[in-house]
């Protein structure tokens, strides 16, 4: 009897959650979610004020080490990805071109007096920073997690700490550094190429602009505020990749097997991090 | 930079832990060992033995001050390490010197930028300033042939060798070393301990100044003839079972296994 009356209980139980509308379990898996990334998010701007605090701190310490490490990772999140960067920039202005030459004949547009605003509107305020910078976290970001998560899981991490070396210093400022540069370095190339190679291709579709009524559209579209806004978005995301990434592979105690979950937690939150902060320029976009 | 005063004091207190409690490396909220007392002095050879996880890694690294101890007072050279601010402790913590288990070397750099990085980093010198010194450390440790190698390409002894030389090349006052015979033959572990007998009498490469070593061992045979000072870990407790004179007085069954000698025994 009391087992009947048990299972009726449960019965009645499970028919309550089945009935409604919003199931405890999902309550508790968005609930989980937010914490999460609430956690998330405390972690990151608490290892952000770190890495800055050492930046600043600690700006003239050991210059003999930490300007060749700088150099490098430089060199590693600009220089070296600038053939890809190129062939990038070759890409984006067929597309976006070939997109808009065909869009305006197509509504019988006769003149192309908006070709250059578009280029401005598409390529210089949205996708080329956006697209520099995620070329740079797949190339260099993810290499951060991986390198910093070994070290991390060897010990080596302790082995600095021994020697009196400041881990944040040594490792982190080096790499925030070069990716902030390097993102913006890189953005300048694909922009500046992506602008050509769209002129290039118009001029092959025989779209009747010359080079001189081309520049002026461009500069036309250009103001004072751009170049200002594109400079603090570029080093925005080079922080942001570069703080995501040095967090995951940092700032907890890993085993070898952690950090492949590492990497793919560190790109996932760099994407979401960069879609974001663009997001956020939007809007000043759109007020200013 | 290191004491004069403190360098030929011998017997002065190097580092003393004053009823400290520890807690691991790996899990701060697990408490290994409480209710230490230990004082190390200018000049000491300390052997700590204890089993596999009884918490000698995670004494070894309060010691050289990368964790704090979770209770108690813990002073290097007379300042206290538990509290204050990084910068202001630097100097004391740099009087220590830690040998890891293995070595853990940087896996970015080759072995001689290994040796060199303290020493480019807290002197601002560039390779090409330390290499004097480097190269010097290179002879004291058979290394000169794999200088340029990565660590990755060495052997597990030239590994361990090379965390000493990195170790020594701020001229460390006193060196704590984990298992530093641990996986070595029996020649490279003659070769260490000959090493350390010279280390702690006065080296050359040091200005013959007598060094103060702390050994932390799985077995403590090899340093029985050796080590001056000797201590165990056992039950989250630090014994301090004396020097070697009273060491055959004590009657703990868990001593005579790390000596090898409980089949002596009656």
């Amino acid at each position: 009897m009391q087992k009947q009356a048990a299972s009726a209980g449960e019965e009645a139980d499970s028919t309550f959650l089945w009935r409604a509308s919003l199931p405890r379990s999902y309550l508790g898996f968005f609930g989980q979610k937010l914490v999460r990334f609430l956690v998330a998010v405390h972690g990151l701007g608490a290892f952000t004020l770190i890495t800055l605090g050492a930046m600043f701190s600690k700006c003239g310490v050991a210059r003999n080490v930490m300007r060749p490490l700088i150099l490098g990772h430089l060199a590693r999140a600009g220089l070296r990805l600038l053939p890809m960067i190129i062939f990038l920039a070759a890409a984006l202005g067929l597309v976006v071109i070939g997109q808009t030459v065909s869009l305006l004949s197509r509504v019988g547009a006769e003149n192309f007096h908006l070709l250059g605003m578009v280029m401005v509107t598409v390529v210089v305020r949205e996708l080329g920073p956006l697209l520099a910078a995620l070329f740079v976290l797949t190339r260099s970001g993810a290499a951060n997690v991986i390198e910093l998560g070994t070290a991390r899981a060897l010990g080596e991490v302790e082995a600095l700490e021994v020697l009196g070396i400041d881990p944040i210093h040594y490792l982190v400022v080096p790499r925030v550094l070069g990716m902030a540069l390097g993102i913006f370095s890189l953005t300048v190339y694909l922009i500046l190429g992506a602008l050509a190679s769209g002129y290039l291709w118009a001029f092959i579709q025989d779209v009747p602009l010359t080079p001189g009524d081309y520049f002026s559209q461009l500069a036309a579209a250009l103001n004072g505020l751009d170049f200002v806004l594109l400079a603090l978005k570029t080093f925005l995301f080079g922080l942001l990749i570069s703080v995501v990434t040095c967090y995951h592979g940092l700032a907890q105690p890993l085993r070898l097997a952690d950090v492949s979950r590492a990497t793919v937690r560190a790109v996932a939150q760099s994407v979401v991090g960069c879609v974001l902060l663009d997001a956020l320029f939007i809007v000043v976009y759109l007020v200013a | 930079m290191p004491d004069a005063a403190a360098e030929t004091n011998l017997g002065a207190p190097a580092t003393e832990m004053i009823d400290v409690a520890i807690s691991s490396l790996q899990d701060t909220e697990q408490i290994v060992l409480e209710g230490i007392n230990w004082r190390v002095a200018v000049g000491d050879y300390w052997a700590v033995g204890g089993l596999h996880a009884s918490g000698k890694s995670d004494l070894l690294a309060t010691a050289v001050g990368i964790m704090r101890p979770v209770r108690g007072r813990y002073r290097v050279f007379g300042q206290e390490l538990g509290a204050g601010f990084e910068e202001d402790l630097l100097a004391a913590r740099l009087r220590l010197g830690l040998v890891f288990e293995g070595g853990r070397l940087f896996h970015h750099l080759s072995v001689a930028e290994n040796i060199a990085l303290p020493l480019c980093y807290h002197r601002n010198r560039t390779l090409a300033e330390a290499t004097e010194q480097v190269q010097a450390l290179l002879e004291l440790t058979a290394l000169d042939l794999w200088a340029d190698k990565a660590p990755g390409e060495l052997r597990r002894n030239w590994q361990q060798r090379t965390g000493l030389a990195r170790a020594l090349a701020l001229e460390p006052d006193v060196l704590l070393l984990d298992n530093p015979l641990t996986g070595l033959d029996p020649r490279e572990a003659f070769w260490w301990l000959n090493l350390l007998d010279q280390l702690a009498t006065g080296h050359p490469i040091l200005g013959r100044r007598p060094m103060t070593l702390v050994v932390a061992a799985d077995d403590l045979r090899p340093w029985r003839e050796r080590a001056r000072q000797f201590a165990m870990l056992k039950n989250k407790e630090f014994i301090n079972l004396g020097t070697r004179a009273t060491l055959t007085t004590h009657d703990e069954s868990l001593f005579h296994e790390l000596l090898g000698t409980t089949a002596s025994r009656p």
